[in-house]
């Protein structure tokens, strides 16, 4: 035992210590850093609804509550596929995993392309930031948009984000390094996508239900 | 268990052929390396590189207040100066610092792996820092920013200097904070030696696990504020904008919601350093173990409740004011039991006087008047008069200059030998500290003198009859910078002309002194036995 250690010991570097439970405590005290991250938004959202409960009434009743749902709908959509596809990778059908990846990268952007066409017909209606129409605006109002788009804009980039990852991790159970033994990647993954998720699951009703 | 005892024992001054320095060779070897004892001599090459940047800001600029009015250059240089100071010294330095030199380096060792959980993100965390330098150093190229270290809006909005360059820096540098932390959370929970319980850890780990939660936790805030604040200023968006009815006030919770937590990320490390210093250099069992542990617990637990108190004259709700007077109180508690639990350690110890003994026992007066002296700023009364003074630049420079560097430095000359296997010379040694410590009150107490005399903070220029304080804390300086320079040539000449070190030259009982001098790449060649009191020294000092 002791031998096998002092010849290891001149070799290489430690790189990897295959340690599945350390893989989950590591990505799961990721996953708090992001909740806090969203947290400072959070925070900023809570003090302005508290100044200006009227005018983020009146902001809120502007953003199109259809398109708002039917985002939500999508994003659940692809958090179920993307538990399927860990599920079916645990089933060695690799083939089936693979496709329900492909499923949830769909689906995520379907998620950005409704939201392109909302903020295009915001930005038709020029309520941009500094615009004139804005500055017209009451200035609780001027913030409920501030804070829309950096809200949903920062969740659009952890959307965009999540879709490389899911990329990678298909990569990785196609070349066959992310296995029915070894699912810990896809894993990780997955759990990244349902914070994406649960993060909107917040924004939704703050932003499109409060009107 | 007996072979660690014979590694102890057999500890002759014979360097191992093979160690972790001379394990890879070439410069790629060291850019692409995953083992955490390179990765902290790279953090340490350049905390070395930005301490002396910092360093030189401080110096030219405590030169322009040598005297009143204006002696080489004006407010508008003077405020760059002080910000890329503020900068260096807090994001590049003091932050990253003792985890991120001896926590990599030690924390493995201390608790018997042979890496941390992830290697390799440990690796992308130093280029992270490296990124986040560079970042700083095109900062002062492209002419510097004048806001401070803190980035208070509406000014970070409107100055035109270059804010987004040093934002981006601190973004960055904040991920490398949080890799580091949330690596060293998950090695102690998954990579300790068998048998080594968490009430065996060395206190350090103790220290650098509470500091893993501050960081995982607090960074990520001030990483979106910066954020919201680059929004604003390059892309319109109005947060904390107030013609838009935005509340700058928000900006400043949100900045110290971190940045005060952050002073503990500073503090705790080297408090745990220091419960390391202590025992061994008393030849005793460290006084009130668990209580030491748990305070670490406490401060990062208390520590991340009292951020208010930054903001007293910003206004604010009186009773918010007072729940934030009375936790910052509350934390000076745990504060304190470290600093007794050290005195009780060396009563009727076996007292060593060996270089890091004089740094860890400097520490322990100049945190006391830091400590001390922030109960003053956090009582609310007594807040209204000094804030923004340079009273606050004392109180903050004695934590985290007289505590925190002084500790790094004092961690420096503890584990030297065991990270080179030189030794340095220990008269040189003294000598530097004892300069330093001088150098060191002259800059300073003045400072408190003039905050209370009515002095701002920050000021280019002064009236009259601040000139004595002034001139006294200029002079200081320049006493305080021999003696740091004296102790960098002392430790830059052991590196390459000291005597081989020995395996336990301070007669140390932890974990790190057991292994080779310098450790193997894998830093055991026998695996180590865990099930070992950290501080195990007789309870009865022998005459």
């Amino acid at each position: 035992m002791s031998g096998e250690h002092a010849i290891k010991a001149h070799g290489a570097e430690h790189t990897e210590h295959h340690d599945p439970v350390a893989n989950k405590i590591g990505m799961w005290l990721f996953l708090f850093t992001e909740l806090i991250l969203f947290g400072g938004l959070f925070i900023a959202f809570a003090v302005y609804l508290h100044l200006y409960r009227w005018d983020f009434r009146a902001g809120s009743g502007s953003l199109d509550k259809i398109l708002g749902a039917v985002n939500t709908v999508i994003l659940l959509t692809s958090s179920l596929t993307m538990a399927l596809a860990i599920a079916a990778l645990s089933r060695k059908k690799v083939k089936a995993s693979l496709s329900l990846m492909a499923g949830t990268v769909l689906l995520a952007v379907m998620f950005l392309g409704v939201k392109a066409v909302e903020w295009g017909h915001k930005f038709h209606l020029d309520l941009v930031p500094g615009s004139s129409v804005m500055q017209n605006k009451p200035m609780g109002e001027q913030i409920f948009y501030a804070l829309y788009y950096t809200m949903t804009g920062v969740h659009a980039l952890h959307v965009i984000i999540g879709i490389g990852a899911i990329a990678v991790a298909a990569g990785f159970v196609k070349s066959g390094r992310c296995h029915a033994e070894r699912p810990g990647l896809l894993e990780n993954v997955g759990l990244y996508w349902h914070l994406v998720d649960v993060i909107w699951i917040f924004l939704f009703p703050l932003f499109y239900l409060i009107g | 268990m007996t072979s660690v005892a014979a590694t102890v024992d057999g500890g002759g001054t014979a360097t191992p052929a093979r160690n972790y320095l001379n394990a890879r060779a070439g410069l790629l070897s060291w850019l692409t390396t995953t083992d955490h004892k390179r990765i902290a001599l790279l953090y340490l090459g350049g905390m070395t590189i930005f301490f002396l940047f910092g360093i030189v800001m401080a110096v030219t600029f405590r030169l322009e207040l040598i005297a009143p009015g204006v002696q080489f250059f004006d407010a508008d240089i003077y405020n760059r100066l002080l910000t890329l100071h503020g900068v260096a010294m807090i994001f590049l330095v003091i932050i990253p610092g003792i985890p991120a030199v001896f926590g990599n380096f030690f924390l493995p060792i201390m608790i018997g792996a042979e890496d941390v959980s992830f290697p390799r993100l440990n690796l992308l965390s130093w280029y992270c820092y490296l990124a986040g330098g560079l970042l700083a150093l095109v900062s002062l190229g492209l002419g510097g920013v004048d806001t401070g270290w803190t980035f208070y809006v509406p000014y970070s909005v409107k100055t035109s200097s270059n804010v987004l360059v040093p934002m981006l820096a601190a973004f960055i540098l904040g991920w490398s904070s949080i890799l580091t932390g949330l690596n060293f959370i998950t090695t102690v929970h998954r990579l300790r030696a068998k048998g080594m319980r968490w009430f065996k850890m060395p206190l350090f780990v103790w220290s650098l696990y509470a500091t893993g939660w501050i960081q995982i936790t607090a960074t990520p805030v001030i990483g979106i504020t910066l954020v919201m604040v680059l929004l604003e200023r390059y892309m319109g968006i109005p947060i904390f904008d107030a013609s838009a009815g935005g509340d700058p006030i928000l900006y400043e919770h949100l900045f110290w919601i971190y940045s005060h937590p952050a002073v503990y990320v500073m503090i705790l490390p080297a408090m745990g350093v220091v419960s390391e210093i202590i025992p061994v250099f008393s030849r005793k069992t460290i006084f009130g173990y668990k209580f030491i542990a748990y305070s670490s617990i406490a401060i990062a637990s208390i520590g991340s409740l009292v951020w208010a108190h930054h903001m007293f004259t910003s206004g604010m709700a009186d009773v918010a004011r007072i729940v934030f007077s009375f936790l910052t109180f509350l934390v000076a508690v745990p504060s304190a039991v470290k600093v007794f639990n050290w005195l009780a350690t060396m009563y009727k110890g076996s007292i060593q006087l060996d270089p890091p003994m004089i740094w860890g026992l400097m520490f322990i007066p100049l945190f006391a008047i830091g400590g001390l002296t922030g109960l003053i700023n956090g009582a609310l009364s007594t807040d209204i008069h000094i804030h923004d003074t340079a009273f606050v630049v004392a109180h903050f420079h004695y934590t985290m200059f007289g505590g925190t560097i002084l500790i790094f430095i004092g961690a420096m000359h503890y584990w030297f030998p065991k990270m080179f296997g030189r030794m340095y010379q220990h008269f040189t040694a003294h000598l530097s500290a004892g300069i330093f410590f001088v150098g060191f009150n002259l800059t300073y107490i003045p400072l408190f003198a003039a905050g209370i005399a009515g002095m701002p903070r920050r000021y280019a220029d002064y009236l009259p009859e601040y000139h004595a304080y002034h001139l006294c804390s200029t002079i200081g300086s320049w006493v305080m910078v021999l003696g740091l320079l004296i102790m960098m040539g002392n430790l830059l000449r052991a590196l390459f002309k000291g005597k081989p070190a020995k395996d336990n030259p301070w007669g140390g009982t932890t974990l790190e002194w057991t292994t080779a001098t310098p450790p193997p790449t894998l830093n055991f060649d026998e695996p180590p036995d865990g099930n070992r009191e950290p501080y195990d020294y007789p309870t009865e000092v022998k005459e």
